[in-house]
């Protein structure tokens, strides 16, 4: 029988955890549907208005740029962050000397603060000073305005998005890979078959639970993408890479409209929700096969 | 045994070639940032550009030292990011600690509470929690940014799933002996988390580290800043300062760069076994 300490204990252990939980997070949650529904300043006491929000959201062409940005870059940078830890994963699976040398070298820019990732490349890619602009006249090719030209300054944050994210999804890649049983490859040479065959035909099959990990992980990842931008191009050239999060940010604490922003936030959660709620089913997919 | 054929030989050529470009791509960008922190105002942006100029100095980190608030930033980031990982340890060793060892009434729902916070991210309720920061004092105060953020749901499973390895009977045992729940925990259970512990340090600070939104929403005078909400800032003003921002950004970096080295396979070796991320 348990005593009255083991069975108090648990909860004792429990409460810094749930309170936190409580006060920072399903407390604002609950809060932030009701603050959408009012006209709030965040100073004045606040309004309720309705769905006026909501209603004023659907025709906010700068909402649905900014909507619109997100989802290009998103749909985008997502299967490019796949095709690079997939690959790079694959290269240092190949029984190569150095290998955790080379791991360690791509993973490197993960570790690196989204703030300082930005500044490096912004400066790398400086129009007029940036070391890339120099390698291209070198070559005898023009400068490329980078950060000024909205098609060039989205390409920028989808590629150093990548080069940011890639070394940490490449990880899970090759614990993966290291997870498929050598005797596949094996049977798969006596029958003859290639590096090709034996991608196409073993290890993309075997790795498909890690690869819809990879993409809904690093898809809530990127969707939520600001500090990046943020330091990159500063959402601009005229907000042709502001996302999401930045107009948010912008709404509720540059422009004070805080309810209308708690409405955008709700579109957000949606996104969210649902690519969370698929993760937590690939995720209890892969509990059962541990056990 | 095989012999190496030449089809062999240049298929290794050909990957190490490869793999020489990539390592060139990732390490690239950050080694010339540190390179050019050392480059004077007129060496920054003179074209061709050299690696490090003609006269290297430390003039940059001098300039960067002695002008702003530099040091207070520095202390601030120290400060927030040293006691909040504390805290994140203490807390949620305990948390993971409770549902991996005990049956009680109400665990499954409690275990949903946790798992529902990966549904929220700070992104989502920044407003609501603007005015919960308001409303319990915490803004413009380094408390704010240490406290909220202490639990985590991904530092929740990590300790759970660590001491769901680790057998029972050592609790058994020490109850016998009439040992309580609380020496249990700590003089018992406790010791036997040191790597867990440890993975958890390395990740909380630099998640506190590397932070950006949470001091964004909380800190408002400069005298609070950490570094990435000052690195952030002052490259948003209309000309950019880029030699103390070099030099800022080097010096901010270094903890990080010491931590990876140091602790390098310890840090790829976590993120695979736990699957870490904020």
């Amino acid at each position: 029988m348990k005593n009255f300490e083991q069975k108090i204990f648990p909860y004792l252990l429990l409460l810094p955890t749930i309170a936190i939980f409580g006060v920072f997070l399903f407390y604002p949650a609950v809060n932030g549907l009701w603050i959408s529904f009012t006209k709030w300043d965040g100073i004045n006491p606040q309004k309720f208005i309705g769905l006026k929000n909501y209603v004023d959201l659907l025709s906010d062409e700068s909402f649905w740029r900014a909507f619109l940005n997100t989802v290009v870059f998103t749909v985008i940078t997502v299967p490019a962050i796949y095709v690079s830890a997939l690959f790079l994963a694959l290269l240092l699976t190949q029984n190569i000397k150095g290998s955790s040398f080379f791991r360690a070298a791509f993973y490197w820019p993960t570790m690196v603060s989204t703030i300082i990732v930005g500044l490096s490349w912004r400066f790398l890619l400086g129009e007029d000073f940036g070391i890339i602009n120099y390698l291209l006249t070198a070559m005898g090719r023009s400068p490329v305005k980078w950060l000024t030209n909205p098609r060039a300054a989205m390409g920028v944050i989808i590629f150093v998005t990548t080069w940011s994210l890639a070394g940490y999804y490449m990880v899970m890649f090759i614990a993966g890979i290291k997870s498929i049983s050598e005797t596949y490859y094996e049977a798969a040479k006596i029958d003859g078959a290639g590096f090709v065959q034996q991608f196409r035909y073993i290890t993309l099959p075997l790795l498909k639970p890690t690869t819809l990990l990879v993409i809904v992980l690093s898809t809530v990842t990127v969707i939520k993408t600001y500090p990046l931008v943020f330091a990159l191009t500063q959402g601009g050239p005229a907000g042709a890479t502001k996302l999401m999060v930045q107009l948010i940010q912008e709404t509720g604490f540059d422009k004070n409209k805080m309810g209308y922003a708690s409405a955008m936030t709700m579109f957000l959660f949606i996104i969210l929700a649902v690519l969370t709620t698929i993760q937590f089913k690939l995720n209890q997919g892969g509990e059962q096969d541990e056990n | 045994m095989k012999t190496k054929t030449w089809k062999d030989r240049s298929k290794s050529v050909l990957l190490a070639l490869i793999l020489f470009a990539l390592t060139f791509l990732f390490v690239m960008p950050i080694v010339w940032i540190i390179f050019s922190s050392f480059k004077s105002a007129g060496e920054l942006f003179k074209w061709p550009p050299s690696l490090l100029g003609k006269n290297p100095s430390l003039s940059n980190y001098s300039k960067a030292l002695s002008e702003g608030n530099f040091v207070v930033y520095f202390f601030n980031t120290v400060f927030t990011s040293v006691v909040a990982t504390i805290l994140t340890v203490v807390v949620n060793v305990m948390s993971g600690y409770a549902f991996a060892k005990y049956r009680f009434k109400g665990q499954t729902i409690l275990f949903g509470i946790v798992l529902a916070t990966l549904m929220i991210p700070l992104e989502v309720i920044m407003i609501p929690v603007f005015k919960v920061i308001v409303a319990t004092k915490l803004y413009n105060n380094l408390w704010g940014l240490i406290i909220p953020a202490v639990a985590s749901p991904t530092a929740v499973f990590l300790v759970r799933q660590y001491y769901t390895g680790i057998p029972s009977a050592y609790m058994e045992a020490a109850r016998i002996d009439g040992a309580s729940e609380f020496y249990i925990f700590t003089k018992i259970m406790l010791p036997m988390a040191k790597p867990i512990i440890s993975v958890l340090c390395i990740f909380s600070f630099m998640w506190r580290w590397n932070d950006y939104l949470w001091p964004k929403l909380v800190i408002n005078s400069k005298s609070k800043y950490t570094l990435q909400l000052a690195l952030a800032n002052f490259s948003g003003e209309y000309s950019v300062d880029w030699n103390s921002l070099l030099a800022m950004s080097v010096i901010s970096m270094i903890p990080v760069i010491v931590v990876f080295i140091s602790l390098q396979k310890y840090i790829i070796g976590g993120m695979t076994t736990g699957g870490v991320k904020e």
